[in-house]
């Protein structure tokens, strides 16, 4: 059955009628392909940028992603009619010419190019530029309007090298270790761990993850993505077991029942958040490493010019405060809103909720 | 200050006393004596004298930035301090000569006698030779307000630490009028020339709250009991002639309560009182709000004195001719005392009353009566107990009256600053009146941070208008407000004010149009009027 694409009126402009993508309540919508991207209530045909829970929902008719992609996004979601494609391979649907094209998020993430009578839609999806040894490095597409997210849209944002972070982590792990103390760190299980396991020093000491990052661990190992050896924390083990090792969970395990077993530890937290010293003390962990899956402020103002694009339409993150900005500097910029998110900061909004 | 951003570096990383105590005492081996002394001076809140204002320091910043104004205005509340605002769009600097901290402080004095071009060359030149904590740092030396939940408690722990001296010693050094500009490391802690400082105030003893059961107390013949006032706490000395009285804030108020000046002729030189600084007429206190037009004036009017005359309630005594008598018994300084507010017969000094009672249960039924004398409850203090430097468990505790409490609903939401900034925190809540729902209240506090996250999801969610950082939200979060006193209020559109207004719990169970009313709160109002 054909769901009828309900605009939003406040949402949309003048000319959406004939625009290659409009935005609907139900997501970013091609009327003309009559598919949606990442949409976040269930339709029938559905194009996946990644597996985050915020962008690959449950309930779909059809799912396409990337090959890479996929692997993750049947662990949370089951059986799901899904397909794939590689990264630069075209399909046509409706003849409207859809690509996957690298975004750097992580292992496998998206920008959706879509492409009709020579108009060039992309959607970014959640993207960084900077490689990370891990995911595939984000290619910069041409377009005539670009989607953007921009969760850290704003001029407080900057990251350090990754390698000065991940510099970081080893002192503080290694330091810890010294003193038999377990170094805690929460990271979202699927894509920061990882990031994390391939960057760190593994020869510190021994490295347990939580359950939630074990599982997503074997489905990226799978798929020929190299990381270190890692113990999944159970019961099995004994406090003594943990003294000196390195602990990834993700980030809701750090104040639950699931600490108690590690009775000497330091806590850590590796987000783009970190960067603020306000939302570092409200987590309460011990130290804050500054380590985004996002673009910071340099890197979103480089990406968005390096697309050619003369539109932009802005999402996730600070949106009215980054279309102002990108106004001034003589784009045509709109804000698309998602049903999930506001135009502030949201602390879970760095890959996926907590609770996993 | 390499070494001061190591130690706020390492205050700020953890929440563990003894690490903070351990890297305060090192630094305070290390350190130079006048950064020494800076640093426990920043630390209790004592900072230079502001010579930038946060306008211009805005302005430099965006420029310096290569950043609009707007853009930094609106990154600003994102972060919640503006110290740290600047530091973050700067760029990234930092490997210059180190420079020490009280090098840094002295050119921030020094900027109040130059022109604004030349400070302004003066802060952006020091922006482009620091890295970002220390960028941080200076700006906070600039604006104020160092947070790094390092109490005077600690402090004093730490320096007894580095220095041997037993840490009430160092307490009692820490106290009074001094800044680094009119005393030496050497003189405020090591030789602690205290006659030199005839103003100087004693540590004040703190109590605890009664957690559970009144009877795990013990014995009732071993304790005291008095009411609790609701006013300043204050401390008045009398040496050398002179009046002084301080609050609890360890701030030097003495000017602005002229009432107590004649104490000067009628204490014996070297008196220390400790009290509760009360507005009173007609032999009762009257509401605190009377109090706080005086607080906020730094001099003080006869319409005012008129309006709002003060009197100490006096409850302990910690110097007697001189003598610090902190260590003898509670009883016999009470003793003491009231003979000393007998003798100095003076208008402005009053004795707070014991409360004669032979069990718990008898003392909880006086409790019971707290609001009908204007007080908060009731204060129990260990008849052998000796004057406490700060809070120590066991000898005195607070023993409130439960708070008064109404349902109101949530209809403006704004966010809150530092730790909560970005979260909706600051609630103005409503109750019906002829099926209006009219605000009388802000509340803050009292949610879990949890909590806070939901509601500030929420709050993105049900949005009705924006008016700057308040967002008027759809009117159906209820919530249980808790309160310590309620009042008459011309200032305020519902004709109320209230004390200490907190959110008790979230009322998920109740719809909006079953929470309270304005009758409600106007019945608490005659209840108490007693």
């Amino acid at each position: 059955m054909l769901r009828p694409a309900r605009t939003c009126c406040l949402q949309i402009d003048r000319v959406s009628q004939m625009a290659l993508l409009e935005f609907t309540d139900r997501g970013i919508y091609c009327r003309r392909a009559d598919v949606y991207i990442d949409p976040w209530k269930p339709v029938d045909r559905a194009l996946i940028t990644h597996g985050h829970a915020d962008h690959a929902r449950p309930g779909h008719g059809a799912y396409l992603s990337t090959e890479a992609a996929a692997p993750v996004i049947r662990l949370r979601l089951g059986d799901i009619a899904l397909q794939t494609v590689q990264f630069g391979e075209t399909r046509t649907i409706n003849g409207v010419s859809v690509s996957f094209h690298p975004a750097g998020h992580i292992p496998g993430s998206a920008q959706i190019r879509i492409e009709y009578k020579g108009e060039v839609w992309v959607v970014s999806g959640d993207y960084k530029v900077t490689p990370d040894n891990l995911s595939e490095t984000f290619e910069p597409v041409r377009c005539n309007a670009f989607i953007s997210e921009c969760t850290f849209g704003l001029p407080v944002f900057k990251w350090r090298p990754q390698v000065d972070v991940l510099s970081d982590i080893n002192s503080w792990w290694r330091d810890n270790a010294a003193d038999g103390r377990t170094s805690v760190l929460g990271a979202y299980s699927l894509g920061k761990a990882q990031r994390l396991l391939a960057g760190i020093d593994d020869g510190i000491g021994p490295i347990f993850t939580h359950g939630a990052v074990e599982n997503t661990n074997a489905v990226l190992r799978s798929q020929g993505l190299s990381l270190p050896q890692t113990t999944q924390v159970t019961d099995e083990q004994q406090k003594k077991d943990y003294a000196g090792a390195l602990v990834i969970a993700p980030p809701g395990a750090l104040g639950s029942n699931w600490m108690r077993r590690f009775p000497k530890a330091s806590t850590g937290f590796a987000s783009g958040w970190m960067a603020l010293r306000g939302v570092r003390r409200r987590r309460a962990v011990d130290r804050g490493f500054v380590l985004s899956d996002h673009c910071d402020w340099t890197e979103l103002n480089e990406a968005i010019a390096a697309t050619g694009a003369e539109r932009i339409y802005v999402t996730h993150g600070y949106t009215e405060i980054f279309r102002r900005w990108l106004e001034e500097r003589g784009y045509d910029a709109r804000i698309v809103e998602t049903e999930f998110r506001g135009d502030d900061l949201e602390e879970p909004a760095e890959g996926e909720r907590t609770s996993a | 200050m390499r070494d001061f951003a190591e130690l706020f570096t390492a205050l700020d990383r953890t929440t563990k006393t003894t690490v903070k105590v351990a890297a305060l005492s090192e630094f305070f081996k290390a350190a130079s004596d006048d950064d020494k002394l800076w640093t426990i001076a920043l630390l209790s809140h004592r900072r230079p004298r502001r010579t930038v204002n946060t306008t211009m320091l805005r302005e430099w910043a965006a420029e310096a930035a290569g950043i609009p104004l707007w853009l930094f205005e609106e990154a600003y509340p994102v972060v919640g301090d503006l110290a740290e605002t600047i530091a973050l769009v700067l760029p990234e600097h930092g490997d210059a000569k180190d420079v020490s901290l009280s090098e840094w402080i002295n050119l921030i004095v020094g900027l109040s006698s130059v022109e604004e071009d030349e400070r302004k060359q003066a802060v952006t030149n020091a922006w482009r030779r620091l890295d970002r904590v220390e960028c941080f740092l200076f700006n906070k030396l600039i604006t104020g307000g160092f947070r790094v939940g390092v109490s005077q408690k600690l402090m004093s722990r730490a320096l007894s630490k580095a220095t041997g001296i037993d840490e009430a010693v160092i307490a009692h050094r820490l106290m009074g009028d001094w800044t680094p500009q009119n005393t030496t490391y050497d003189d405020l802690i090591l030789s602690g020339d205290v006659n030199d400082d005839h103003s100087r105030p004693y540590p004040f003893c703190l109590a605890y709250a009664v957690e559970d059961d009144v009877d795990a107390l013990g014995e009732p013949a071993d304790w005291l009991a008095e009411r609790k006032w609701d006013g300043i706490r204050g401390q008045v000395i009398v040496r050398n002639g002179e009046v002084f009285v301080w609050s609890r804030g360890e701030e030097l108020v003495t000017d602005r309560f002229p009432e107590f000046h004649a104490l000067a002729e009628l204490l014996p030189d070297g008196t220390v009182l400790d009290g509760e600084i009360l507005p009173w007429r007609d032999g009762r206190p009257m509401d605190f709000q009377s109090l706080q037009t005086r607080i906020g004036r730094k001099t003080v009017g006869k319409k005012l004195l008129k309006d709002a005359p003060v009197i100490l309630m006096a409850y302990d005594v910690m110097e007697d001719r001189g003598v610090d008598i902190r260590e003898i018994p509670f009883e016999t300084r009470r003793a003491r005392l009231e003979e000393i507010v007998a003798d100095a017969a003076a208008p402005v000094l009053h004795l707070s009353p014991m409360l004669e009672f032979d069990d718990w249960q008898s003392l909880s039924a006086e409790r019971e009566q707290s609001r009908a004398h204007a007080s908060e409850g009731l204060m129990l203090k260990r008849r052998s107990s000796v004057y406490h430097t700060g809070r120590r468990k066991g000898d005195w505790f607070k023993w409130k009256v439960d708070p008064m409490t109404v349902d109101a609903v949530m209809i403006y939401a704004q966010r809150g600053h530092g730790r909560r900034a970005n979260l909706y925190t600051d609630f103005t809540f409503a109750v019906w009146k002829d099926g209006e729902l009219v605000p009388f209240t802000k509340a803050y506090s009292g949610l879990t941070d949890a909590e806070f996250n939901e509601i500030t999801n929420w709050v993105r969610r049900n949005t009705l208008e924006r008016f700057g950082p308040v967002r008027r939200v759809t009117p159906v979060l209820v919530f249980e407000i808790a309160f310590e006193g309620i009042q008459n209020s011309k200032r305020h559109k519902s004709g109320i004010a209230l004390r200490f207004p907190r959110m008790r719990r979230w009322r998920r169970d109740k719809p909006a149009d079953e929470a309270g009313t304005i009758e409600e709160l106007f019945g608490f109002l005659e209840a108490n009027a007693g």
